[in-house]
């Protein structure tokens, strides 16, 4: 399967199953589109009508060299991963990254919370040492042999249980190198309770930090407010920049959430780039389609406009020296993941699992509060084991919807919750997120293409090249 | 004239015979928490 598409002048064909990119010129682009249903001849006769002044032995040539990444598995490569897709459940499966939610209440009210506030739909509840000290030992008694284990501090807002979190970490480092691990922290924060000890412990201990900032002031105070109804912004933003300029490089996420309020969220993108910041991510709102400020099917065309408006943008600031990472913009074509990974995805259920303060399991923190989705819980471990393997099985070939998209080894067949939501199963789809999350895919990629094919970009083509970063080159020294 | 360029990517399904050491991060615990992907991982197998 391919895909063809043209952005920003270029015409790019991305091939499905090799992983394939490739930039091509319009005589190229109208040949691989016939390619595979016409002959070489039927193609010449039609490429005599659509480019008359090509003369045919270079028609030809193309149609060779078309043939030539057929030949080679770049062009038109065959799907040999269905089978494999479908082992996974006989794989032992490990637990590796665990959601802790340390503190089920919130400094907090934003209108649009997933988590109701930080309470989940349940009681307010902050998680005790002892029983995240469980969740720590119940992570390494199941990680099998995998090293890297990923603990995120989550809520509600982690920050109103910080002591804890402090001592879980504590925890983990002391006993992480008798048990070969190694634990990896991210700490996700509103930044009202941000002060020296968190910035100093934070920094030093947690290997991401994702900070919520919706971007403009009138557009984040909006949303972000207080009980009293006060907006936030004015209390967070010299907390984060405080935090992120004593960061030494390590890595953050300003996380914003657009919605219907501001379609135009490009312009909070590059508020949060106008302070300083330059790890962002922006997400779509997830929420009842009934609610006033739901992002709607007629907003797609301008929410794909900016995304586009996105990429061209982010390209002139690598030009000028001054690049900032779009969080799904990052693609790493050489050193990204291996097709497992690309048909398995996020791991909920499986690798992963939110925790609650009470200690009970759930396949991730967008099911937290769903009785339906309890897993079980970290002293007896998973006892829902019809659930966990039904998560197992929720794959990139698991779902009817996706048999025919070019980008699922891109999102591994979407968020289970987002889908859980949208339709009733986890095996469903959430056609708005798919929708956006192909356009977005499209950037990423076109991005790519122009790295290699501008020479004014070329020079930063190695910056942008490792997920994480620059890898050491002098092209942007200046 | 180079009617093609090929950008130098992953071979995906030579990635069938050495990949799935699973060392990588979860894809959501990064930064989205409401999205999946894993294009933009980064693939964390040394051997």
């Amino acid at each position: 399967m391919i895909h063809q598409y043209k952005m920003n002048g270029y015409n790019i064909v991305v091939d499905v199953y090799s992983g394939g990119v490739h930039a091509v010129d319009e005589l190229a682009y109208d040949i691989i589109a016939l390619f595979e249903n016409h002959s070489a001849d039927e193609i010449v006769a039609e490429m005599a009508k659509a480019h008359p002044e090509t003369p045919e032995s270079e028609v030809r040539e193309v149609i060779g060299a078309v043939q030539g990444l057929k030949d080679a598995g770049k062009l038109f490569a065959p799907d040999i991963y269905a089978d494999h897709a479908f082992d996974f459940k006989n794989r032992s499966t490990v637990v590796k990254a665990l959601c802790l939610h340390v503190a089920h209440t919130c400094n907090l009210n934003c209108e649009y919370c997933f988590a109701a506030q930080g309470k989940f739909h349940g009681q307010a509840a902050l998680m005790s040492f002892e029983t995240g000290k469980r969740a720590l030992d119940f992570l390494i008694e199941n990680s099998g042999t995998r090293r890297n284990l990923e603990v995120d501090f989550f809520g509600g807002e982690p920050l109103m249980n910080w002591d804890v979190c402090k001592r879980l970490i504590q925890y983990a480092r002391s006993i992480e190198k008798e048990k070969g691990k190694n634990f990896r922290f991210t700490l996700t924060t509103n930044g009202m309770n941000i002060d020296d000890d968190v910035i100093e412990f934070a920094n030093k201990e947690c290997h991401n930090v994702v900070l919520s900032l919706d971007g403009r002031k009138e557009i984040h105070d909006a949303k972000r407010v207080t009980a009293s109804g006060k907006g936030s912004y004015d209390t967070i933003v010299p907390k984060f920049q405080k935090l992120v300029q004593a960061r030494g490089g390590k890595g953050y996420y300003m996380r914003g959430t657009f919605t219907r309020e501001n379609l135009d969220f490009t312009n909070d993108i590059f508020h949060m780039a106008d302070l300083g910041f330059t790890e962002l991510s922006m997400e779509p709102v997830v929420c009842a389609e009934t609610e006033p400020y739901a992002l709607r099917k007629e907003d797609l065309p301008v929410l794909f406009d900016q995304y586009e408006l996105l990429a061209k943008d982010m390209l002139r600031r690598e030009k000028e020296g001054h690049p900032i990472t779009f969080y799904h913009y990052m693609l790493d074509l050489t050193g990204g993941p291996c097709v497992y990974k690309r048909i398995s995805g996020c791991g909920s259920g499986t690798e992963y699992m939110a925790v609650t303060p009470t200690g009970e399991l759930y396949p991730c923190h967008q099911f937290v509060g769903d009785p339906a989705y309890k897993m079980g819980d970290i002293w007896n471990g998973v006892t829902n084991t019809a659930l966990r393997d039904e998560f197992k099985l929720c794959n990139a070939y698991a779902r009817p919807d996706c048999k025919d998209c070019w980008a699922r080894l891109y999102c591994s067949g979407g968020c289970a919750a987002n889908a859980y939501h949208a339709t009733g199963s986890i095996k469903g789809i959430y056609e708005y997120g798919c929708e956006l999350f192909r356009k977005r895919m499209e950037c990423a990629i076109m991005m790519q293409v122009a790295r290699q094919c501008d020479p004014a970009l070329a020079a930063y083509a190695n910056h942008a090249k490792g997920a994480t970063g620059c890898d050491g080159c002098s092209a942007c020294a200046d | 004239m180079n009617h093609i360029q090929t950008l130098e990517t992953r071979d995906l399904a030579a990635s069938l015979n050495n990949g799935g050491c699973g060392e990588c991060q979860t894809s959501c615990q990064s930064a989205c928490k409401t999205s999946c992907g894993v294009a933009n991982q980064q693939c964390e197998n040394k051997n």
